[in-house]
């Protein structure tokens, strides 16, 4: 079996606070915050009444998609889209011109979502079924509620030959994607693979969330203070969506067509908890993060010392100093030895499935780049953070010699993944 | 014949959001298949049946639905269940 070197040569990225790479990178450098309150969730009687959903899609999706093809999309196939097409054509690929037959049988796609087409079944499946009407639902439901639409969607549009699947690991789901992807190409099972998550912006999918008391419902008059991981004062994360989509590469396809390499994907590890040792369908077992940890740096082949900056899970709730403690178990450094520690999801709220896909690209942005954005709302440090104080930027700090960043995600199911990215040498 | 025009009329522009070959709208006739040189997914006949069967206040059967394959045999079944 051949071990192949894997690239990173195109980025495609929705996001609350910005639509595409380099967009995406000035609003980090920024610290612009995409968070917004929302009337239709006041209305809906949620809790938390903010949230973070790209801007400009209605007027976006027309430049992207045609209208037959919106027919049967819903926002999370829609971002799916937009990103991956982005992806694409920033990797230098022209999308295919219309009538064109060919099939790309060495390009694949891995897509996640969390949740899925959930507005579809709530908004126009459920209301006609249970009306009698199952006659009038037309053709586009099964293509818009699969799990897999998005990504098959995206298959259409650029006529990908290779795996094209979704998986779906709650909100580890889209660094597992890059992970899956990775190791495709590394088996030389395809040249390239456009990687991420999706998810729609929707009540529905965030109603349970909301209900579980795991919102934020403190901040509404304050949206933009609202997510703030690794604060005294987190009180739940913010629901986010969007999609962030990564065209990974073999080393050799990226050289021989000239492409731009924004980094190497060094190594990476997917595990579960098994629910046990403190772990369980909503809390992480801390054990299974650390190995999860631990088996990425082993792969990547760096020494922990030589990570320069953790783009972490980070969601705002009880869970942050837990998570910061095992990275700093993992690693076996002291806490002022510890890599920057930071978390996008101050900025774009917790994009659920989307989120991996959303944080790699920032991630790799950080690293092609050399700066670690600032982690917002978190200057009211967690009591149990302080001894990591120095080493959590809340402003975006330049890191010309960032080599080396790793990025993790920890979902429901007591699920993990973590990647570690690399400056291409 | 006027009617037969206008009925035509209607079904092109309920053709038009399903239509992968737009520039084929253009020269539409009778015979234009709507399947093989307007593009339209095959699966998308049972959206289009809907929108007649809403626009002209007829019901279609499964079995005539089947039958139409042409832009004229859409007008055809409407002319009929509408006479």
């Amino acid at each position: 079996m051949t071990r192949r070197r894997v690239v990173v040569t195109g980025l495609g990225v929705l996001a609350p606070n910005a639509h595409g790479a380099p967009a995406f990178a000035g609003a980090l450098r920024e610290g612009k915050s995409g968070i917004a309150f929302h009337p239709h969730l006041a209305s809906a009687k949620f809790g938390c009444q903010v949230g973070g959903i790209p801007e400009g899609v209605e007027a976006l999706q027309r430049r992207y998609l045609s209208e037959e093809e919106l027919l049967a999309m819903n926002t999370n196939m829609v971002y799916a889209a937009i990103a991956a097409i982005d992806a694409w054509s920033d990797a230098g690929f022209q999308r295919p011109a219309a009538g064109d037959d060919r099939v790309d049988w060495d390009t694949g796609a891995i897509i996640g979502t969390g949740i899925g087409g959930i507005d579809t079944v709530a908004e126009k499946l459920v209301p006609k079924v249970e009306a009698g009407k199952v006659s009038r639902l037309g053709s586009t439901m099964p293509e818009q509620i699969m799990s897999s639409g998005n990504t098959a969607r995206v298959a259409g549009l650029l006529g990908l030959g290779n795996q094209v699947s979704t998986n779906s690991a709650a909100c580890s789901t889209g660094t597992e994607a890059v992970i899956d992807a990775f190791l495709r190409i590394r088996e030389g099972r395809a040249e390239r693979m456009l990687a991420g998550g999706s998810e729609g912006s929707s009540k529905y999918i965030w109603a349970g969330f909301d209900a579980m008391k795991v919102l934020n419902r403190t901040r509404n008059e304050a949206p933009a203070e609202a997510s703030r991981p690794m604060s005294a004062t987190a009180a739940g994360f913010v629901p986010g969506s969007g999609a962030g989509v990564l065209m990974l590469e073999s080393l050799e396809s990226a050289r021989a067509r000239g492409a731009r390499i924004y980094a190497e994907v060094l190594g990476g590890s997917v595990n579960c908890g098994g629910h046990r040792m403190g772990g369980s369908m909503t809390a992480p077992n801390p054990h299974a993060v650390q190995r999860c940890i631990r088996a990425a740096v082993e792969m990547a082949m760096v020494r922990p010392v030589d990570i320069g900056a953790i783009n972490g899970h980070l969601t705002a709730t009880f869970a942050d100093p837990h998570e910061v403690r095992s990275w700093q178990s993992a690693l076996g450094l002291a806490p002022e030895a510890m890599p920057l520690i930071h978390s996008t999801k101050s900025l774009v709220g917790h994009c659920l499935g989307a989120a991996g896909g959303v944080e790699c690209v920032a991630a790799v942005l950080e690293l092609h780049h050399g700066f670690v954005h600032g982690s917002l709302n978190c200057d009211d440090l967690h009591p149990e953070l302080g001894a990591f104080a120095s080493r959590i930027p809340h402003r975006t700090v330049d890191v010309p010699r960032l080599n080396v960043i790793a990025k993790a995600s920890f979902g429901f199911g007591d699920v993990n993944a973590c990647v570690v990215f690399g400056r291409h040498a | 014949m006027a009617q037969q025009q206008e009925v035509m009329q209607k079904v092109v522009d309920i053709l038009r959001p399903f239509v992968k070959s737009p520039e084929a709208l253009s020269a539409v006739s009778m015979e234009t298949s709507i399947l093989k040189d307007l593009k339209v997914n095959s699966a998308r006949l049972v959206d289009i049946v809907l929108e007649i069967e809403d626009q002209f206040g007829i019901a279609v059967s499964d079995e005539a639905a089947d039958k139409v394959k042409t832009v004229g045999d859409a007008v055809s079944l409407i002319m009929k269940n509408a006479a």
